[in-house]
């Protein structure tokens, strides 16, 4: 765009030359002295004063249509520079009932501009919209369409759907098309209101116009999306229709830079995907018109590459398939010895998702790699972490992740920062080769970042360092704790420390600072105290060190040695003795009374390292046993649990419903039961359990249902709960979350970075000699040196896989639960790798089947149709084959597609009901994880209790649990 | 689906707002504000895709173009392919230019209104409505024949679209 060039020099001039009709000079001038303001200030203060002016005289009276044009122009014009102009929305409706287009228009472009779909004066556009759905006049319907497109809301919807849904039938394409799309629009603001429309997506796929056909590729994405699998019959359509738009069949009109319809092609190889993902019949049908187009798809335009860089998606998404794989391989190659960094993105991103099925791939791009590593740009820096991240191993996972943290170091957005903390932490604790590896590494980590790290991942790293490594040998563990106290210790001399990662070295320095004996109580206690003066406004840290310093005197006192009070530290204990927060003075008191008990009750109290021990918790306190039944002997009433108690709810029941319900609490309309007299404790429990419900609003019914959905999905969580839920408290349940910590769900997210990892190993251990042979081959002299052994360490290096991925099986079980599945992982996925293998070396030539495939399926071809516009419609004859041959899948389309409506209505209704019990199923499916993720109280719990295992909840506040050890 | 389409100038001044899913002026503005700050970071010579989870949340991408004092802007989610993107980018600008004969930015900025118009004919709620400059620019150039038209005769509607129906 030579001609932009211009631009600047025309602005300075302020040339007005005739172009720019229908503005005012006003606006003219408005415009330049916005352009020539000087500061943002200034910019205010003339917007300002265009607005005052505006609404005195948008209000005047009988304003002329054509100014009154301007004003809404001008009025968009302040709001796009970020000033409110409501006062002007109410003329921009007026504006839309203007027979004028001009007006129109530009009341419907300033209406969908200015108002949000739920703003009140929606209601008052609906009216016209439906009317101009229905004009003559095909432009006006567009815009109408448009409109509606932005406008309307799931409550409005019902009221232009009929028109919308007529204008699919439009002799106009253009029409056609939009309302496909605002169709579609609808499907995306409330699926449930046109789902009764489904098939018209269908239907409109074999459109006479190539146009509509791609647009309604859009909604079918979505729906396809949404489910796969009632849509698997149209596979082949799909595919035909690709053939013919890669075999260039479309009108000329639709090429693009010589490319036959990119975009839709695009979508095609988009849907495809979805299509073959893990179907390896559907992707059989897929693999063939997608060597086609790796074939002849041109690669020196933009567009060609789009087209080939979504092949690649698309094979790397469907059922592998070594010659496709081998293309795609080949055209990620080439993307990536581009010089264009836009190529080179898109290659690093392939590169990605091809080495999922073969990590192989990999190799050969190492230079390329790290070339994109030590780019000046920084998109194409970060999609080469990211890249790293999947193929990290054990291996290389040192290289790796000490990039990430020069990386992390260097950047200043909070948001990158923090992604890529989590990552480095993520593959550390995964693949840690040493545990001094670990702790310098987690120290980096936190220093850098720990005010944006999640604060289980300070939790997961103490409980690491209490538990070790996993490897029985006490001494490896110790090792690693008092490198980890001395590492620590060193690090406190530094002036700004996060408060994460203080937390951490309080936690680590109370439990085990004197563990090996190489440092006196006192210095630890010393450090401690410091550390609070250090951080006078942040009360966790300061908890977190006292409890610390608790820690460190109980375990002096049960050694029997002297617990000489340091003067900082008796002053500590009396500042916090009168601190504001009550968690505080609360551990303040617990540190005075403790040094008050002799050393045998210390040493039940705080016994020595067993932050690993489990507590044993007995919930249904039974050690009071003999004490009731003494009192009931002595005439005592019996304890009534609070759920047979008249007019409550049980907590649990409480709790769950509050849980599902939360969104609904409305108020309540009927009135209150009459009060019952109080009911003798041996109530059935049948009629307790319907009067619970008769007091619970109507949507109880349905929640009780996916209640024990729920129930049957997860068996091991609530298992017990949903059988006589709502009677009692489950107490029994509660104890079970006292056991063991676990924190599991630290990793789980990464689930599909394991896999890889997994079959990393497999094709590592199979194919050893790959690194050598990259030497070998002597890559360009000029690399240096420095690159080569970067590359070396990230990628070669595979003759020490087999020992370390024993040492890393080892560690998996304890680390997280995730990981434990790891090996099930790997074993699952190796037979599947072995077969593919297995089938591809006697290969039945896929890519050169060339037409067989399209004969032997009776397709549908639109276009044929489509050309058959000049010709007869080669139409009946295949339409009779089709209908009587219904058991097939494709001619279900077929029957869609003829527009006859006694043979093709029975067909829609079935399809109809195909797409309503799909749908319900899918509703059903996607109930259940949402339960899941909803807020948990268990989870909650179950956390609370590993925190407070662990012995540092500062935010909690649990006094109970001393005395519960104590007795 | 395409989430917003900005045209700023290098200054980080607005010529174009339009964003497929409504937010409020301020936050258009906070958001055109922090593309900017992003944009005008990056060297020449680097590609034109910036992730922008940050800014328009995650999954996002945002893939723009630096033409004369302007950008061009598109922010998208993982629906749509980048190259593709960079492509429609092309496709406005051609259909600007061939509008307006020698597009410069005081062309934009004074028919932004005429710019929506364009706009309208490319994308269709937040997804790809046409990608050939030609066949926008009939679709525009027939609208603002029948706009002045219609002006004129505006006291007969009914004879006007009984004139240009179908």
């Amino acid at each position: 765009m030579e001609q932009l060039k211009t631009i600047g020099r025309e602005l300075a001039m302020g040339s007005q030359g005739g172009g720019w009709t229908g503005q005012s000079k006003e606006f003219l001038d408005l415009v330049k002295s916005i352009g020539e303001a000087r500061s943002k200030a200034e910019e205010d203060r003339i917007i300002l004063r265009e607005i005052d002016s505006l609404r005195r005289r948008i209000a005047e009276p009988d304003v002329p249509r054509r100014r009154m044009k301007e004003y809404i122009i001008r009025l968009v014009y302040a709001e796009m520079l970020g000033h409110d102009a409501s006062f002007g929305y109410i003329h921009a409706v007026k504006m839309t009932h203007d027979d004028s287009l001009s007006l129109k228009r530009t009341g419907y472009l300033a209406v969908t501009l200015f108002l949000s779909d739920d703003h009140d004066l929606i209601i008052l556009i609906v009216n016209t919209i439906q009317k101009d759905l229905r004009s003559d006049n095909y432009l006006i319907v567009c815009t109408a369409l448009t409109a509606a497109c932005k406008l309307i809301n799931e409550e409005t919807i019902p009221a232009v759907l009929p028109q919308v849904v007529d204008l699919l039938a439009h002799p106009k394409e253009a029409v056609r098309k939009k309302a496909v799309m605002a169709l579609h629009r609808f499907y995306q603001r409330s699926p449930a209101s046109v789902s009764h429309l489904i098939s018209n997506f269908r239907k409109r796929l074999c459109d006479n116009d190539p146009g509509v056909m791609g647009a309604t590729l859009f909604p079918l994405f979505d729906l396809i999306t949404a489910d796969v699998n009632s849509y698997k019959d149209l596979v082949i359509s799909f595919v035909s229709i690709l053939k013919q738009v890669a075999e260039r069949r479309l009108p000329k009109a639709y090429d693009y830079h010589q490319m036959p319809a990119p975009f839709i092609q695009i979508k095609l190889l988009k849907i495809l995907a979805l299509l073959g993902s893990g179907d390896k019949q559907a992707s059989g049908h897929i693999y063939n018109v997608l060597g086609d187009i790796f074939r002849k798809c041109e690669s020196s335009s933009n567009i060609g590459n789009a087209v080939l860089y979504e092949c690649i998606c698309c094979v790397s998404s469907i059922y592998p398939n070594a010659k496709v794989l081998d293309a795609a391989a080949e055209s990620t190659s080439k993307f990536l010895k581009s010089d264009s960094h836009n190529l080179k993105y898109m290659g690093i991103d392939a590169l990605g998702r091809l080495i999922k099925i073969n990590p192989d791939i990999a190799e050969e791009h190492q230079l390329a790699v790290i070339d994109c590593l030590e780019d000046p740009d920084d998109t194409l820096k970060r999609k080469t972490f990211e890249l790293l991240y999947k193929m990290t191993k054990s291996t290389n996972v040192e290289v790796i992740v000490d990039r990430m943290i020069d990386y992390m170091i260097s950047i200043n957005d909070n948001h990158y920062k923090t992604e890529i903390a989590s990552r480095c932490v993520e593959l550390a604790e995964q693949f840690a080769p040493s545990n001094q590896w670990f702790i310098q590494t987690m120290n980096k980590v936190f220093e850098h970042a720990g005010d944006l790290l999640n604060v289980r991942v300070a939790h997961n790293l103490m409980r690491l360092i209490a538990e070790g490594f996993g490897e029985d040998d006490e001494g490896a563990d110790s090792q690693l704790r008092s490198s980890a106290v001395n590492s620590y210790l060193r690090i406190l001399g530094e002036p700004k420390l996060p408060s994460l990662f203080l937390q951490v070295i309080c936690w680590v320095l109370g439990e085990y600072g004197t563990a090996d004996g190489k440092y006196s109580a006192s210095y630890i206690i010393g450090k401690l105290c410091d550390v609070t003066e250090a951080h006078l406004c942040n009360d966790t840290v300061k908890a977190y060190s006292i409890s610390a310093i608790m820690k460190i005197c109980a375990f002096e006192i049960t050694a029997g040695r002297n617990v000489e009070m340091l003067p900082e530290c008796q002053s500590l204990i009396d500042e916090l003795s009168a601190s504001h927060s009550t968690d505080l003075q609360q551990r303040a008191y617990e540190l005075q009374a403790l040094l008050c008990l002799d050393s045998q009750a210390v040493e039940s109290v705080m016994p020595l390292d067993a932050s690993c021990e489990d507590i044993e918790f007995d919930g249904n306190l039974s050690f009071l046993n003999s004490f009731v039944q003494q009192s009931i002997e002595k005439g005592a009433r019996p304890y009534i649990p609070e759920s047979e108690r008249s007019g409550t709810f049980s907590v649990s029941n409480y709790n769950s419903q509050y849980q599902h319900e939360a969104s609904s609490h409305t108020l309540r309309f009927e009135a209150y039961e009459l009060p019952k007299p109080s009911p003798t404790p041996a109530t059935p429990q049948i009629s307790v359990s319907t009067r619970t419900t008769d007091l619970v609003p109507v949507p109880e019914t349905t929640y009780y249902y996916t209640e024990n959905n729920q129930a049957s999905k997860l068996p091991p969580v609530s298992d017990a709960s949903s059988a006589d839920h709502g009677i009692k408290l489950h107490l029994d349940g509660v104890q079970k979350k006292w056991g063991r910590p676990t924190y599991s769900s630290s990793s789980s997210s990464t689930s599909s970075e394991k896999k890889t990892n997994g079959v990393t190993r497999i094709d590592g251990v199979s194919s050893p000699s790959r690194g050598t042979l990259y030497d070998s081959k002597g890559q360009q002299s000029e690399v240096s040196a420095e690159k080569q052994k970067l590359a070396a360490s990230l990628f070669g290096a595979s003759a020490g896989k087999t020992e370390k991925k024993l040492a890393s099986t080892q560690r998996a079980p304890k680390a997280t639960t995730a990981t434990a599945e790891r090996p099930g992982v790997t074993r699952a996925v190796s037979p599947e790798i072995s077969k593919q293998k297995a089938a591809s070396s006697p290969p039945p030539d896929l890519l050169d089947l060339g037409e067989p495939i399209t004969t032997t399926t009776p397709t549908i071809d639109p276009f044929e149709q489509l050309e058959g516009l000049i010709g007869p419609t080669p139409g009946p004859s295949t339409l009779d084959n089709s209908v009587t041959t219904s058991e097939q899948k494709a001619p279900d389309l077929m029957t869609l597609y003829t527009d006859t409506p006694p043979s093709s209505n029975s067909s829609i209704s079935s399809a109809l009901g195909d797409i309503h019990s799909s749908d319900k199923n899918s509703q059903m499916a996607k109930n259940v994880p949402s339960i899941k993720k909803g807020p948990n109280p268990q989870d909650s719990l179950q956390k609370d209790a590993t925190a407070r295992h662990v012995g540092v909840t500062p935010t909690g506040n649990n006094p109970n649990l001393f005395r519960d050890l104590l007795g | 689906m395409i989430r917003a389409v900005i045209v700023m100038n290098t200054q980080g001044k607005p010529r174009l707002l339009k964003f497929y899913e409504f937010q409020p002026p301020e936050k258009q503005h906070e958001l055109t504000r922090s593309v900017f700050a992003v944009l005008s970071g990056r060297p020449d010579n680097v590609s034109n895709f910036v992730e922008a989870d940050a800014i328009f949340g995650p999954g996002t991408r945002l893939v723009y173009k630096h033409l004369a004092t302007l950008y061009f802007v598109f922010v998208f989610d993982s629906c749509e392919n980048e190259l593709a993107m960079l492509d429609l980018i092309q496709v406005l600008v051609e259909t600007l230019d061939r509008c307006f004969k020698n597009v410069c930015e005081l062309d934009i900025v004074f028919n932004f209104n005429k710019m929506h118009t364009i706009l309208d004919e490319i994308i269709f709620g937040g997804q790809v409505l046409e990608t050939s400059s030609e066949r926008v620019l009939k679709a525009v150039e027939e609208i603002s024949r029948l706009e002045k038209s219609s002006s004129s005769v505006s006291f007969v509607p009914k004879s006007v679209s009984g004139r240009f129906g179908r």
